[in-house]
């Protein structure tokens, strides 16, 4: 399993994130209104219409993003995800399944005191790209990775 | 009315990690019952959750989140005592809080 080597030294991000929080950033972020859902967002059905619906134009890929899951999900309707990001000034990782109905699957906005790694557990209608979409310092990051399904989650 | 969720927290190291586990259908609008009929879309789309008063992270959440969702997540700061506490709203418009402390 190629999971291990990609686990990140936890010393590191701790030191990278509370450096992240001494930058003028905590004042204009933390009275964080609860933000509408993106009902465009959501509904989008491929990965470009959801860029464009959250503003992210064209996001490039960056290894400082990493997706940490399994190569393969036996059961597409659990499928446990980690998204890391070592990017500063980190607000918004989102994360989206290229084949499913809807492509955004989750969006989180973090605090300025949330280090930048979110894990959940997400379905998947079938074999596809995942994409982590990581907002730092108001520009878009990109992370894919194949996952394959064995069994489907949306109904299959 | 929702099942009640499960939230852990502890504080290690000036961090705190929150792990919360949520009682949800998530049903994606998808599926079929056994006469055909669609089952309509029911899943939370909206969560928030607070460390000591303070809002540190909302999330916005599609269909396919799986069933009975799970989240995990770290915060600076937060130390045993500290409160946290969990809001989501489905698309029903339902809502469920619930807190717990750090331990």
């Amino acid at each position: 399993m190629n999971t291990n080597t990609k686990r990140f030294d936890r010393r590191q991000i701790l030191k990278a994130a509370s450096g992240l929080g001494i930058m003028a950033f905590g004042a204009s972020m933390s009275p964080m209104a609860f933000a509408a859902w993106n009902k465009t967002a959501f509904e989008a059905k491929s990965l470009s219409d959801v860029y464009g619906a959250l503003g992210a134009g064209s996001p490039s890929n960056s290894g400082d993003v990493q997706i940490i899951a399994s190569d393969i999900a036996e059961n597409g309707a659990v499928v446990p995800i980690q998204a890391v990001s070592k990017l500063a000034n980190t607000e918004q990782i989102s994360i989206l399944v290229e084949k499913n109905p809807s492509a955004l699957v989750c969006l989180f906005n973090l605090t300025a005191d949330v280090l930048p790694e979110v894990t959940t557990r997400i379905k998947m209608g079938q074999t596809s790209n995942v994409t982590v979409l990581v907002k730092a310092g108001g520009k878009y990051y990109t992370a894919t990775k194949e996952i394959k399904v064995t069994l489907g989650g949306c109904g299959g | 009315m929702a099942n009640p969720m499960k939230i852990r927290a502890a504080s290690k190291d000036g961090v705190t990690e929150i792990k919360i586990l949520m009682n949800h259908e998530m049903e994606t609008g998808q599926r079929k019952d056994s006469s055909g009929a669609v089952i309509p879309a029911w899943y939370i789309n909206e969560v928030k959750v607070e460390l000591a008063g303070k809002s540190v992270m909302t999330a916005e959440w599609g269909p396919s989140v799986s069933k009975n969702p799970y989240l995990a997540f770290k915060v600076k700061g937060g130390k045993a005592g500290d409160k946290v506490v969990c809001t989501w709203t489905d698309n029903k418009g339902d809502k469920r809080t619930d807190e717990a402390a750090v331990s």
